[in-house]
């Protein structure tokens, strides 16, 4: 367990972020000294970035069963997700293809929040589905929805806040039998899951560097060849013109070196992760009250815990384990510390002061079992603490 | 922490004392920018962008957790809210008095708490003082060393409980010596100039603010003279308060050599009643729920002093205790500005015996 300045720190919010392995700290070394040239000169300098470049999206598009030219490297995980709606949704327009898109209230706000401006200021349709008690949409419910004009279904692969893993396989099969484009926001996948956009039939999917150990300011966009794709970021023919910006060279190179990193770890993992997350679940629900699992009790990331705390404000819980040194968080990014439940929570029908308190604890490939002895052991008593406060004034 | 000279120290102080410290910003409302400036940050200036940076920036200084709360809802509700009702009732609010009730000894307290703290010590220029011990303990709340700085007049609403569990590091200090110690703490802050004005202000103009949130709140009607008569029009009572002489909008030929003042308002008649410098000021001030920090009234009429406002010199007087939970309160001499919905604090010498908002003579 970590110590710093004589206390104990226990980082457990790998869901947030991972650090940088340090493989890929050294993959990226030579291209912030020496290596600095721009991937799209003509000279020398650019030819070693270039070279670079492209093996980095050979390596991401063989990682996820994509052919390297069908890979974007994009400024974060938001902006791929933002890239690949506003580029499908655009480019459909464009055509005159429909005007429909399908989506659901547990997205992560990156999809959540551009497709609401595709809809109040863009005019198109937004059909959320509704999802089940553990956060998951029924695919019969996609295969209703579909409609003639239907252009573009945005599903996440596995959520963030409660971890439950979708089934994207099926989802992508009807939208394909259909004839309308499956994004899926898969962010929170690579390090834990096989990713293979065949299999799930995705004709846009989001990746996020930094959160399989690669460094932050690096995103990767899937773009299936075919694809209409209208490039919201326009500029110079970067990435085949679907992303321009001179490309981050670096952190190209560093989430190449990121996937095989994860690729390498994520089965030994998986399988260790699960059982310590099985564990600290046990042992919060065991001790204490009034505590439950939010989300799917087994399809879910192997590393992810989420409960929620009736009566309890998350973001007090939180800032009392941070106290003691325990890195959590509430789930969902919530920059604005707005004490409003979780809108996805909500969504999941879990009542309003259940959804106060919602608590996710997701474990990295770093996490001993130690650390989470000294969740089991603490966190009871912030719970009991931040009830008592509460209920004391 | 507020990032200001005063909070900073505080910190500073128990931090080289040898507690465990843990500092807390609160985001509080305050009115939201005009549209087209959409984006910016919250605007209050308790909490505004820069003062969440210098705050975050002297907790890592001190080696402390830092969290920013946001208590926006909660602070528009318990303070806010309130405060544009009371306008809305002819009465002159403070909103110290229900901040530091619901915000800070209550909100903040409760999340203070919650983080496993035993107190919560925040930079006002106020001491206490501990006599007995465990169960037996009592608490007074005493004015700050400073007495140009002493902010024991906003703090009459505590009780007990809260003063068991407050600090109020600076409190022995002057603010001469506390800017000296931020200087001696390297704290960023030494020289920060200090606001008057109501944080949630965004423009400083308490009139406009009015009638942006509470459109209905400003009737126009007469300005009457002590015989009834009308001798002008103001522009809604919430915009006069007793002891004003400028903005009377009088006839001039009415407005003679004496000056004129406003003497009350009168809610049941919408009017502004003026009169001469002679007429204003009452010896007799009551309060309706009279708080006291010792948690009980005295026994019977009690000799002690009281200010009708913050910047008010203290006045001798006798505190009565109604059988109600009321008091009223006899001054030696005539008070000028005592104005119902401002707080009446009472001292016994340096203590606060407690206080309560002047009730409106019927």
């Amino acid at each position: 367990m970590a110590m710093t300045n004589g206390r104990r720190r226990v980082y457990l919010d790998y869901s947030a972020t991972t650090p940088v392995a340090p493989e890929v700290a050294q993959a990226m070394a030579p291209f912030l000294s020496e290596m600095y040239g721009n991937a799209a000169s003509l000279h020398s300098y650019g030819r070693e970035a270039a070279a670079a470049l492209d093996e980095a999206h050979q390596v991401l598009g063989c990682a996820i069963g994509a052919r390297a030219s069908e890979i974007v490297f994009t400024g974060c995980g938001t902006e791929a997700d933002n890239l690949a709606l506003r580029g499908a949704a655009f480019a459909a327009r464009q055509r005159g293809r429909g005007n429909h898109i399908i989506s659901a209230p547990t997205e992560h706000q990156a999809v959540e929040g551009t497709l609401r401006q595709l809809q109040d200021v863009f005019d198109f349709e937004v059909t959320m589905l509704p999802v089940d008690g553990c956060g998951r949409v029924d695919p019969d419910d996609v295969r209703r929805a579909l409609r003639p004009d239907t252009i573009l279904v945005s599903l996440m692969m596995a959520n963030n806040e409660v971890g439950t893993i979708a089934p994207v396989a099926e989802i992508g099969r009807i939208c394909r039998e259909h004839g309308a484009l499956f994004h899926t926001d898969a962010v929170q996948c690579p390090a834990w899951l096989p990713i293979n956009v065949e299999a799930i039939n995705a004709d846009l999917l989001a990746l996020s560097s930094h959160k399989f150990y690669g460094p932050k300011g690096v995103g990767v966009l899937y773009i299936r060849d075919g694809t209409p794709y209208l490039p919201a970021l326009t500029g110079g023919g970067h990435e085949r013109g679907r992303r321009a910006g001179t490309v981050n060279v670096a952190g190209a190179v560093g989430t190449a070196a990121a996937i095989k990193y994860a690729a390498g770890q994520r089965e030994a993992q998986a399988s260790r992760l699960q059982r310590l997350r099985d564990r600290l679940i046990e042992g919060i629900l065991a001790s204490v009250p009034d505590a439950r699992v939010s989300g799917h009790p087994r399809d879910r990331l192997p590393h992810h815990a989420s409960f929620v705390f009736k009566g309890v404000d998350g973001e007090t819980l939180l800032m009392a384990l941070d106290v003691e040194g325990i890195a959590v968080s509430t789930g969902s990014a919530c920059a604005s510390g707005d004490p409003e439940p979780s809108p996805a929570l909500l969504a999941m029908g879990i009542p309003r002061e259940w959804a106060l308190g919602g608590l996710r604890i997701s474990l990295g490939y770093h996490t001993t079992a130690d650390e989470i002895e000294y969740v089991i052991e603490t966190l009871p008593r912030c719970v009991e603490q931040v009830r008592r406060a509460f209920a004391d004034a | 922490m507020s990032g200001g000279v005063d909070s900073s120290v505080a910190a500073a102080l128990l931090v080289e004392r040898g507690y465990d410290v843990i500092g807390i910003m609160l985001r509080l409302w305050a009115e939201p920018a005009p549209a087209e400036s959409a984006g910016r940050e919250n605007a209050n200036r308790c909490c505004a962008p820069e003062a969440v940076a210098d705050a975050r920036a002297i907790a890592r200084q001190l080696g402390i957790p830092f969290y920013d709360i946001d208590a926006q809802s909660v602070f528009k509700e318990k303070v806010v809210d309130p405060w544009i009702r009371a306008y809305g009732e002819a009465s002159t609010p403070n909103p110290c008095f229900n901040c530091n009730r619901s915000i800070r000894f209550g909100f903040l307290m409760q999340r203070a708490l919650a983080l496993g703290a035993d107190f919560l010590a925040t930079g006002h220029y106020a001491r206490i003082a501990v006599t007995g011990e465990g169960a037996a303990a009592r608490y007074r709340l005493l004015k700050g060393v400073d007495a140009r700085k002493d902010q024991s007049y906003v703090l009459h609403v505590l009780g007990q409980r809260d003063l068991a569990r407050a600090l109020f590091p600076c409190g022995d200090f002057t603010k001469e010596q506390v800017r000296e110690m931020a200087r001696q703490f390297r704290l960023p802050t030494a020289e920060r100039a200090e606001s008057q004005d109501l944080c949630f202000l965004t423009e400083g103009d308490y009139r406009g603010f009015l009638l942006r949130q509470a459109p209905g709140i400003a009737t126009p009607g007469p300005i009457l003279n002590t015989r009834g008569e009308t001798i002008g029009r103001h522009e809604g009572l919430p915009f006069y308060t007793i002891g004003q002489r400028k903005g009377l909008n009088i006839a001039p030929h009415s407005a003679r050599a004496e000056a004129l003042y406003v003497l009350r308002l009168d809610p049941a008649r919408n009017a502004v009643i003026v009169g001469t410098a002679d007429e204003l000021g009452t010896s007799r001030v009551t309060i309706r729920r009279m708080h006291y920090v010792s948690g009980a009234p005295p026994a019977g009429p009690t000799r002690c002093s009281a200010k009708v406002r913050y910047k008010a010199r203290e006045a001798a007087c006798a505190l009565v205790p109604l059988p109600d939970g009321g008091a009223q309160f006899v001054f030696d001499e005539a008070q000028r500005d005592a104005t119902p919905g401002q707080g009446l604090v009472a001292y016994d010498g340096d203590e606060v015996i407690g206080g309560g908002l002047i009730a409106r003579e019927a």
